[in-house]
């Protein structure tokens, strides 16, 4: 009789920091159990305890290379609250909207096409010299090419509103500190052209890719969930910066709705379990079992009634028409939904560049000081929020971070287990490719485990493969 | 000759890239353009693309000795992040996208603190910045106005 094993990925790679899935085979080799691993953990809520409520949205931004600006302005919101402003100068909320539409842009585009591609177009049982970027590259390389510069506009609007395309400064509690100069303006209405033609051309290589391969995409890791956004208060309408929660079941019945954000706490919980450092948050109401739910592109066109650009809206009703307006519950839809909102970001941009409020000259906002202040906005990769109490010094006291990768933490523990079980169980030989299907789920999420952590620098994730003594016989980890 | 210096001020020792960018900044040495980062990323593929040497900046936990210059190769990993590359995926990408690979090495400096969240370096990495910066400015051939720490 086979002895059971444990299979450990890790570094699972393409996905932003590192973490450890392990999988475990029972003696039968049939998958046990399966896990997604944090396995550094640096106290960034305590860090930030002490620090002066001006400083914490630049500091913040240390988080995390990759989307600095969603702390940047879920931080500058909170802080907004503390100074007791609730409501911005236009100037200074379409600053910080292009900010944002710029920086979830260039993120959704550098992940479709640098860490998502070499799965979707050489496929996940390809050969590992096959299945990277630079494969992918040399066979389209004007696909790279156009990402690169859709990131590199995307940096340019952050340097236009923050100040710099890293750490900038922009948003300051109360407003911003600067507007949009015309020749600015105008040097970023001169690539708008481009940027909504690659937008739309990405948008039908998500959408081609999905329909192509419905019947992989529809079995993989395909489970029903809760769904959690932001949605615009009056409406219901998709906004990535500013708005009301809404969560929904697995069919699409409302489970909580119009919630302001500053009660969230109300609503939402955090577990904590032995074996990992990144917390486990679900709705209160329903229990750890029934109400965990996930965030992020997916989630949103799920709970969205509509967005409010042309294109993206047509887009988002074609993806919705597959399941007759019901949630999509296929992860792998999640490329899809990341093109629908670059589709939507690029209208935004073009919208705010041509309205002459980013001129203004009215940035900031007074009100009466506050001892607490909740900000949150829809991040790249889902729901984000950032929580802080203040003393009379100004300084510091208390702070929660509930990061888009933390609110996913059991969906994503649940695709690893499934995919395992899937691809793995009662196989004699376990190869690189039915491994790779892990970490195909695992990307889907586009998981930010530097955040997620709240760690700064790098972490790296493995795979491993453990019998059911405990030994290990295989694992995965590909140095880079 | 274009000097990218990364790595992340706000941890100790990992900002020994960014001072020593800084530095040869001040020094101003004529052919040399100055890049700081907190990591390398796809954005600094179309910075190199069109240079002829690049000199790539970081801080290093190996080196026995205060610093080591290393020539550098287009690497074939293709394991990207988009949080960050390594020297030899930008110059990999460079080649791929847009056929073009110029002179490059990495300056790794010795560091010995990096779990720390702060800033300011180490006593060991201040002088060891200040060795290798000592050295770019002969092998350079540049006036060094103020070889120092920025």
């Amino acid at each position: 009789m086979a002895e059971p094993r444990l299979i450990e990925i890790s570094p699972v790679t393409r996905v932003e920091g590192h973490g450890k899935v392990t999988i475990h085979l029972d003696a039968a080799g049939e998958v046990d159990e399966a896990r997604l691993h944090i396995v550094e953990f640096r106290g960034f809520e305590r860090f930030i305890r002490g620090r002066l409520l001006w400083e914490v949205p630049v500091i913040v931004q240390r988080l995390c290379g990759i989307c600095p600006v969603s702390h940047h302005l879920a931080a500058a919101k909170a802080m907004d609250m503390i100074v007791g402003v609730d409501a911005l100068p236009p100037t200074a909320e379409k600053m910080r909207r292009l900010m944002h539409y710029g920086q979830v842009m260039q993120s959704h585009v550098l992940h479709f096409f640098h860490l998502a591609a070499p799965d979707l177009l050489f496929g996940f049982d390809a050969a590992p010299e096959r299945r990277n970027i630079f494969e992918v590259l040399k066979d389209q390389p004007e696909l790279g090419r156009r990402a690169i510069a859709m990131r590199r506009f995307g940096q340019e609007i952050i340097e236009a509103t923050a100040g710099k395309k890293i750490h900038g400064t922009g948003a300051i509690p109360g407003g911003i500190n600067r507007n949009l100069p015309l020749e600015t303006r105008d040097a970023l209405l001169a690539q708008m052209e481009d940027m909504e033609a690659w937008s739309m051309d990405a948008l039908a290589l998500a959408r081609d890719y999905t329909l192509e391969h419905a019947g992989i995409i529809g079995s993989f890791a395909a489970f029903g969930s809760n769904y959690m956004s932001l949605v615009r208060e009056e409406d219901g309408a998709l906004d990535l910066y500013h708005g009301a929660l809404r969560a929904l079941t697995s069919t699409g019945e409302p489970i909580f709705d119009k919630l302001d954000y500053t009660r969230y706490a109300e609503k939402l919980i955090e577990d904590v379990r032995p074996w990992s450092y990144m917390k486990f948050p679900y709705i209160k109401t329903l229990g750890s079992e029934r109400g965990w739910y996930r965030v992020g592109p997916l989630a949103r066109m799920n709970t969205v009634d509509f967005i409010d650009t042309p294109k993206a809206e047509a887009a988002r009703q074609e993806l919705r028409d597959i399941t007759a307006g019901r949630p999509q519950h296929a992860i792998l839809a999640n490329h899809w939904a990341r093109m629908v909102e670059v589709v939507h970001c690029i209208e935004k941009v073009r919208e705010l560049l041509n309205d002459p409020d980013l001129q203004g000259t009215d940035l900031v906002a007074k009100g009466e000081r506050r001892r607490e202040g909740i900000g949150v906005i829809e991040a790249p990769r889902g729901n984000l929020i950032h929580h802080y109490e203040v003393d009379e010094n100004d300084q510091v006291t208390y702070c929660n971070l509930i990061v888009s990768t933390t609110h996913n933490n059991e969906g994503l523990n649940r695709a690893v287990k499934d995919v395992a079980v899937s691809h793995l169980s009662g196989r004699r030989e376990i190869t690189e490719g039915m491994l790779n299907h892990v970490e195909v789920a695992v990307r889907a999420y586009d998981p930010c485990l530097s955040c997620a952590t709240h760690a700064l620098g790098q972490m790296p994730l493995r795979v491993e493969l453990y019998d059911a003594e405990g030994g290990l016989v295989a694992e995965r980890i590909r140095d880079h | 000759m274009l000097v990218i210096g990364y790595g992340n001020p706000g941890r100790g020792d990992d900002g020994l890239g960014p001072a020593f960018a800084a530095a040869v900044g001040a020094i101003g040495p004529p052919e040399v353009e100055v890049s700081v980062d907190y990591q390398l990323t796809v954005d600094h593929v179309l910075e190199i693309a069109d240079r002829d040497r690049v000199l790539f900046v970081d801080a290093d936990v190996s080196l026995t000795v205060p610093f080591a210059l290393t020539p550098l190769a287009p690497s074939r990993c293709g394991n990207l992040t988009s949080h960050s590359l390594s020297p030899g995926d930008v110059l990999a990408l460079s080649q791929t996208l847009y056929g073009t690979v110029p002179e490059a090495h990495v300056l790794g400096i010795a560091g010995e603190r990096f779990d720390r969240i702060a800033e300011g370096l180490s006593p060991a990495a201040a002088r060891n910045l200040d060795l290798a910066i000592g050295w770019f400015v002969e092998w350079t051939g540049a006036p060094a106005k103020n070889p120092s720490r920025a």
